[in-house]
């Protein structure tokens, strides 16, 4: 478990780009993500994918940060949906209602075409 | 009973050293990978909310980690985490949630998470600090 975060954009499709995340997401993780995704939104992306593949802990604080940026994304008529989570991830995300304002999907083909 | 005990400093990103030894007497006892996860996470929560939220004096944390059943047999692992801060009203925030049309509200939910993700959860909460003890079974 690495304690800093590590984040690479593929910003090459149209209009979708995917956030990959490496580490924990905590406080500084979250404003990280925020910073990289607005930068994307600001950029004409309406579309936006976090693989969390390499994620394996995203605390309470991390999660209000990613709530900011589905409401942000919702503003714009945007969309966001997270793939590749642990199932402890995933189950968190449910008990926080994430997964009623952003999609989950299993993986990254699958999400890239739930977001068409 | 096999126990640890360890007094962690408020600063940034000791939940995980926290989270780290849970993990550990989690595979020492054979949990599954998904438990030890769930375990961790939870220990997370509760360290950020004393870091958080107990505005304590000694920015101390009390962790004591046990294994449940005999060392032949665990049963699970039970976590106690402690703070000396100015306490809260856990019925006040432990469900926290926002409007059903809204989402949830931002801050505060971390209760949340630890109910949903352990087996038992006991929160004592007084002007002299505050306990979280968190059960999961094997």
């Amino acid at each position: 478990m690495t304690e800093s975060l590590k984040l690479t954009v593929d910003d090459q499709r149209d209009g979708l780009a995917v956030i990959y995340t490496d580490g924990y997401i905590n406080n500084q993780g979250g404003e990280e993500i925020a910073q990289v995704a607005y930068r994307l939104i600001d950029g004409g992306n309406k579309k936006l994918l976090l693989n969390l593949a390499k994620t394996k802990i995203v605390n309470s604080i991390g999660i209000s940060i990613l709530i900011e940026i589905i409401e942000k994304m919702m503003d714009i008529d945007g969309k966001l949906a997270f793939c590749s989570l642990t199932p402890t991830i995933e189950k968190t995300f449910n008990i926080m209602g994430l997964a009623q304002y952003a999609g989950i999907y299993a993986d990254e083909e699958s999400a890239i075409e739930g977001l068409q | 009973m096999q126990q640890i005990t360890l007094t962690l400093p408020m600063i940034p990103n000791m939940e995980l050293t926290a989270s780290k030894t849970a993990g550990a007497l989690g595979e020492h006892i054979g949990m599954s990978r998904d438990k030890i996860d769930e375990v961790q996470m939870a220990v997370v929560e509760a360290c950020i909310n004393a870091f958080e939220h107990s505005d304590s004096d000694d920015r101390e944390v009390q962790i004591l980690l046990q294994v449940l059943g005999e060392e032949k047999d665990p049963q699970g692992l039970e976590i106690m985490i402690r703070d000396h801060g100015i306490g809260f009203s856990p019925e006040k925030v432990a469900t926290k949630k926002g409007s059903a049309s809204a989402l949830p509200q931002k801050r505060g939910y971390g209760l949340m998470i630890i109910h949903g993700l352990m087996d038992e959860v006991d929160i004592r909460s007084d002007e002299e600090g505050t306990t979280v003890t968190m059960k999961k079974l094997r």
